[in-house]
């Protein structure tokens, strides 16, 4: 199988790539760039990637696999991380948690039938001391409780 | 008219720049001339969003704001008024060396920056020879604060003396451990002082290029300090002459990528250079061969960003605060379920007990306290019969836990410690490298082994404590070393959590 893109996303995915090459350890500030850019790090960057970098598809299916942030397929239109750490769990945490994945019918990682929202577990947002914490699309939130968590839903669309 | 709306993370999280926009507006509609500064945090997290509003010279607090408060704050009526900010009992009570200035200045200025001591431990430095440098660092008796303990002099020697074409200052920002923020709250609230400290260091071992390796989790912190380094770049304090040094010094922030392990150095240089996050065995040390195989400084946050002080007010100065070979001040950061949470930094040798009750005013919750999980997520549960345990190095690791990057994540009574001790496996599972055995499998096994007992196999609970010594011995880094920590204490200090559920299934 040939991954192949249209040639303009080619020579925009060309030009992530050069951005970066400058760089002494280039992958992951590539891979974050991919994410900023597509949401996702689409099939189609990998074989410009290993080439750019000289590395093989193994090593760069390692790397992106190794860490949590990097997805290879879409998440919703908003993520949702609820924060499951100690701090946050003294204070309520876990029922948060397990509450808004009831409300949503759905297991950690899962995404919103309708396209919304993707709920992720962190572990640890530097809120510890005004739990229970949650980040949605990069934007904090401290001493979130089940209203607060249902006007966040309702913004998301979820 | 000036006044200080927070804009640090947690401030933010708890609406700060919805009462920002308020007091503008209303600000605006009184016709009145307000130079509104967004500050860091003073570290009254309970407190937050901490409105503050200087008069002839005195900050008066109003906290915590709300965007209805904006009215009466304007016109001095408010019923959250608390005073002169600097008069209040937190305050008042702290040693602010690392922090001195977090809270106070504008974080992005670099005129208040040095209108307030910042730069001229840089200056000093910039004076001295690179062993001079170092051997101030020694004297100041500084460890490092990300949780080894490891004297910051001895690290810098090592790298001063290895021969090689580059050398480099990595800094460990990867903060993962719950209950920890003091890394976050620095550099969202003062992030020269950091980069003055990685350019003290730079000049001290003859690294001219230096890494902020900061996680992702913490964007807010990620645009503070990229716009720092460009600030500090622009006016010439990082570049390739120093501060007219002659010198050449310069840095980049990095991002994570949400892996908890990359808090380990050699797993963060793995990750740096583009690698999964494994851990490294040492020897080699990473000051011999660290980043790309050179020699490297890989220091925490709070170490570095403590180096300016130290070449500010000198060695003897810092050294002569703590006890024992606990020197300096410790930043405790005080979180979970208490009544007051937030950074209070502080000299080594306040007893835990203190702290919690009287810093912190015991639990939020009104409940009595359970348990205190200092150190992070790879800490040990402290119970209330070890409350007189001295907030040292030593002195914790002799009552059989550690402090770590001094993190208390305070529990009241409803916590159940078994269900806290299976947490803590299985975080070793998700969190896990891959690289040893025990860690890798063991935390797996660990999760299923604190299920048997959950279920009322108490045969199991030999097993737990074997599977916790192979951990220890047989994990090459504190995540599978350590994770027995929180297990084993739990285990001890909390018998009743895991003897319970036996007697409900007889």
């Amino acid at each position: 199988m040939t991954l192949s893109a249209p040639a303009t996303e080619t020579d925009d995915m060309r030009a992530i790539i050069a951005q970066h090459l400058h760089l002494e350890g280039p992958l992951l500030p590539i891979l974050h760039a991919f994410q900023d850019a597509f949401g996702h790090i689409p099939a189609a960057a990998s074989p410009l990637i290993t080439e750019a970098l000289n590395i093989s598809r193994a090593e760069l299916h390692g790397v992106i696999s190794f860490y949590h942030d990097f997805r290879e397929n879409p998440a919703g239109r908003h993520v949702l991380k609820i924060c499951r750490a100690e701090a946050c769990q003294a204070v309520g945490g876990n029922a948060l948690a397990e509450s808004t994945l009831r409300k949503l019918g759905l297991d950690w990682h899962g995404t919103t039938a309708n396209g919304a929202v993707t709920v992720e577990p962190v572990y640890c947002l530097g809120l510890c001391a005004c739990g229970p914490a949650v980040m949605v699309d990069g934007r904090v939130l401290g001493r979130v409780d089940t209203a607060r968590m249902d006007a966040v839903l309702a913004e998301a669309g979820a | 008219m000036k006044i200080f709306v927070p804009a640090d993370s947690a401030a933010l999280a708890l609406g700060a720049d919805d009462v920002a926009a308020a007091i503008t507006q209303q600000a605006r509609a009184r016709g009145l001339t307000v130079e509104l500064v967004r500050n860091g945090t003073r570290g009254m997290i309970w407190l937050e969003p901490l409105v503050e509003v200087e008069i002839d010279g005195v900050r008066h607090g109003f906290g915590p704001a709300t965007p209805g408060d904006a009215d009466a704050i304007l016109d001095g009526s408010s019923p959250k008024a608390l005073g002169p900010v600097d008069e209040l009992d937190w305050m008042r009570n702290q040693t602010r060396l690392t922090f001195a200035r977090c809270g106070i200045i504008d974080p992005l200025s670099l005129g208040d920056y040095q209108a307030h001591g910042g730069l001229a431990g840089l200056r000093r430095a910039i004076a001295m020879t690179g062993a001079d440098i170092v051997d101030e660092v020694t004297k100041s008796g500084l460890r490092g604060r990300g949780g080894a303990g490891f004297p910051t002099g001895i690290k810098w020697n090592t790298v001063l003396g290895a021969q090689a074409a580059q050398k480099y200052i990595v800094c460990n920002a990867d903060e993962g451990d719950s209950g920890t923020f003091a890394d976050r709250m620095i550099m969202e609230g003062d992030p020269f002082t950091l980069i003055e400290g990685m350019a003290i260091a730079g000049l001290g071992v003859g690294a001219t290029r230096g890494y902020v390796y900061l996680r992702s989790e913490y964007p807010d912190a990620i645009s503070v300090m990229t716009r720092a380094v460009e600030i500090a770049r622009a006016a010439g304090v990082l570049g390739p002459d120093v501060l007219g040094s002659g010198r050449a010094f310069d840095m980049e922030i990095r991002k994570g990528a949400g892996a908890y392990v990359c808090g380990e150095e050699t797993s963060l240089l793995n990750s740096l250079e583009g690698k999964r996050g494994v851990v490294r065995a040492k020897p080699p040390l990473p000051a011999l061969e660290g980043f790309l195989g050179q020699p490297t400084v890989v220091n925490n946050v709070i170490s570095l960003a403590t180096v300016p002080v130290i070449f500010e007010k000198g060695a003897q100065f810092y050294a002569d605060f703590g006890q024992g070979r606990s020197r300096g001040t410790v930043t405790l950061q005080i979180a979970g379920n208490v009544a007051r949470g937030g950074l209070f930094e502080t000299a080594f040798g306040m007893p835990l007990g203190t702290v919690v009750n009287d810093i912190a005013g015991g639990t939020a919750s009104g409940r009595p306290v359970k348990a205190v999980q200092v150190g992070g997520p790879l800490g040990a549960y402290m119970p209330v019969s070890k409350f007189d345990t001295a907030l040292g190095y030593e002195e914790f690791d002799a009552a059989g836990g550690l402090i770590g990057h001094a993190g208390l994540v305070v529990f009241d009574d409803s916590a159940d410690m078994l269900r806290m001790a299976r947490f803590a496996m299985e975080f070793c599972a998700v969190e896990s490298c891959g690289k040893c055995t025990p860690c890798r499998i063991g935390a797996v096994r660990g999760v299923e082994t604190i299920d048997r007992i959950a279920a009322g196999d108490g045969a199991a609970i030999p097993l737990l404590t074997d599977l916790c010594e192979t951990m220890k011995d047989g994990s090459l880094c504190a995540l599978g070393g350590f994770t027995p920590f929180p297990v084993m204490s739990a285990l001890t200090h909390f018998p009743d959590d895991f003897a319970r559920m036996k007697e409900a299934a007889e």
